[in-house]
């Protein structure tokens, strides 16, 4: 046993390997052949559970290419995650596209939506783009209202039971598996995306505009391009999961979903694709703490306690996350890891 | 036209309200450099205290507008001490989640102490109705009003005559150069979240005695913004202003426009389509300082 004592690259594809360690690549695999044969032995409702984590996984991987990597905070990602969902839906729905025609265009939508609304981040930074997301949450959540005849409004819509050729995925098995290839596919993209010259120029402008400007990247373009991106993950997102669902409704769009979606990226650790996942797991699994111990806290407190504690769970947990481990999940997993490498000794020789 | 000053008069309403919301937000941005997303839940928090003081402990409306101050100043000091302080220095994102997370915690405790209920108390607060002509002038307005005024003369005042308002004003130019010269900008942050704590608290009670204090008094907190951004960040004209301006359009275009839309809901969503318009062409407002950026 034991963890290897540092990371020895000898040449820089090394340094630049998806996977460092043959243990590294082991992990990933037993964690994937985990999520293949779960469905097997994990109950209904741990199965919508983790069907919902992937599809937030997805949505995250788009935040965190655009908020972790590219610096372009935004809290418009439910709303854009809507524009994908309401695409699909209307596709499937009202002009009968199979489910896997409509998910393209669902993805394309968003991340034109995306683009629309990215505008405004040329001229303006920092807290200025965050009120413009919200803006565009509401906006866009305000047009799909408006647009009744086509959208149902706030009634809603019915969405036929999505076919993959003959194969149906309306049963909850199938539909996880379609919602973990998309998973999976969402992190390889993801990672790979940061490694590629447009990935760099990401940092490059997320560390200092500016600077990056006089580089010669153009700022025009990358930053549209990452909010073109990060738009697109929350279009599959949202099209997975209003045919989960198999209903289109504003509500499953809600601003919070929006906030906490960044808090997730919080959680988990900004600029990286294994904090977007831890990110999502760990508020998930708050989630789901919170509803066996709300009932608990409404007997033993008041009746409410239950309601109020929903409410600012979340909260609670970024405010000791921000003051305690501002770098997230990843960040503290890096650190213990980093720990045990040399135990006993208590010193380490600098990466 | 009885129609359009009508629209008008309802529009002032709203807008000094935003105005007085508006406010509170831009002192901890002057002073602190921090955009408070929670500032709506002052008020929230503001209306239900105002019902508590008044209702079960029956105080007379002067001492429930004391306690409620004194309760709002602990908030504040609280609020900046256990969760601002830490995160001085901080990039925006943050901050700007910090306060979205107190937003979320203070409605999670209205909704424990007061269990989200809504809590009538008309008639205890003074009311005031005016009529000229055919439109009503609703007591909210004017109140709003008085109030607004009372507000910003009061922190003019702090602002350009005493110790603390300079202080405040210098902390707000340049950091580095205030703690150089042995102000402490701590209690500079702290005072600056004890103002708007009361601000925000004191809007609540008045709110709340014309409409009842429920859960969706924090809602006003997130139009306000587009006060602040209108009217210009760093200026206290400016949201005052901007809040009239924004009030009367928003009132005008709902009224106007609402019965050719299908759905409806224009002047929820008024706000949103200036703060991107605004943003796109003139990101810092009427009335604001132009950021400029050097590397």
């Amino acid at each position: 046993m034991g963890l290897r004592t540092g990371a020895f690259h000898e040449n820089y594809a090394e340094e630049m390997a998806t996977f460092k360690s043959r243990r590294q690549l082991g992990t990933v695999a037993v964690l994937l052949l985990f999520l293949f044969v779960c469905p097997l032995f994990l109950s209904d409702r741990m199965l919508t559970i983790l069907t919902t984590v992937g599809i937030a996984v997805i949505s995250v991987h788009g935040l965190n290419i655009l908020t972790g990597y590219c610096g372009q905070i935004s809290i418009g990602h439910s709303g854009f995650m809507a524009v994908g969902g309401y695409t699909s839906a209307v596709l499937c729905a009202k002009l009968g596209w199979p489910f896997l025609a409509a998910l393209p265009c669902a993805a394309l939508a968003a991340g034109v939506a995306g683009l629309l609304f990215g505008l405004p981040s040329l001229k303006i930074k920092g807290f200025y783009l965050i009120m413009a997301t919200i803006a565009a949450q509401f906006i866009i959540i305000w047009i799909i209202i408006q647009l009744r005849s086509i959208t149902g409004g706030t009634d809603g819509l019915l969405v036929p039971k999505p076919t993959l050729g003959p194969i149906a995925l309306s049963t909850k098995t199938n539909y996880y598996y379609l919602v973990m290839v998309f998973a999976v596919l969402a992190t390889i993209t993801a990672h790979n995306i940061v490694r590629t010259r447009a990935g760099r120029a990401f940092i490059a402008i997320r560390d200092n505009d500016l600077a990056a400007e006089v580089m010669g990247i153009s700022l025009w373009s990358y930053k549209l391009l990452a909010f073109f991106i990060g738009c697109i993950y929350a279009g599959v997102a949202g099209s997975l999961l209003i045919h989960y669902v198999r209903f289109a409704s504003i509500e499953q769009f809600p601003f919070m979903d929006s906030v906490w979606y960044l808090g997730m990226l919080i959680v988990g650790g900004m600029g990286s694709t294994a904090g977007a996942i831890f990110g999502v797991v760990a508020l998930k699994l708050l989630d789901e703490l919170v509803t066996v111990a709300g009932p608990i806290m409404a007997a033993a407190v008041a009746p409410q306690a239950a309601a109020s504690l929903a409410i600012m769970s979340h909260g609670l947990v970024i405010i000791i996350f921000l003051i305690f481990e501002p770098r997230g999940l990843h960040h503290r997993w890096e650190m213990i890891k980093a720990y045990f490498r040399l135990w006993p000794f208590s010193h380490e020789v600098s990466e | 036209m009885t129609f359009f000053l009508q629209l008008i008069v309802t529009g002032l309403a709203q807008g000094m309200v935003y105005a007085l919301i508006a406010i509170g937000f831009v002192i901890i941005l002057k002073c602190s450099d921090v955009f408070n997303i929670a500032q709506g839940h002052f008020v929230l928090i503001g209306g239900y205290l105002g019902w508590t003081f008044l209702v079960p402990f029956g105080l007379p409306i002067w001492g429930a507008l004391l306690a409620a101050i004194a309760v709002a100043i602990v908030m504040g000091l609280l609020i900046e001490r256990l969760m601002l302080r830490p995160l001085v220095g901080q990039p925006v994102l943050a901050v700007v989640m910090m306060t979205i997370a107190l937003s979320t915690v203070l409605g999670g405790l209205a909704t424990l102490l007061w269990g989200a209920e809504y809590k009538a108390y008309h008639g205890l607060l003074p009311t005031i109705t005016m009529k000229v002509g055919a439109i009503s002038i609703p007591s909210e307005s004017l109140i709003g009003l008085i109030v607004s005024v009372i507000c910003v003369a009061i922190l003019m005042f702090i602002f350009r005559y005493t110790k603390i308002g300079l202080a405040m004003r210098a902390t707000a130019e340049d950091l580095q150069v205030v703690q150089s010269v042995g102000i402490k900008a701590t209690t500079v942050y702290a005072v600056s979240w004890v103002i708007a704590c009361v601000v925000g608290v004191i809007g609540g009670i008045l709110l709340g005695g014309v409409s009842g204090a429920n859960m969706d008094l924090s809602n006003i907190g997130l139009k306000a913004f587009a006060v602040v951004l209108l009217g210009g960040v760093n200026s206290i004209g400016g949201a005052i202003v901007a809040g009239i301006i924004l009030g009367m359009l928003e009132n005008v275009a709902a009224g106007y426009l609402d019965p050719l839309l299908p759905g409806g809901g224009l002047a929820q969503v008024f706000p949103f389509f200036v703060m991107i318009i605004v943003l796109v062409f003139r990101p810092h407002g009427l009335f604001g300082l132009a950021h400029i950026e050097r590397i």
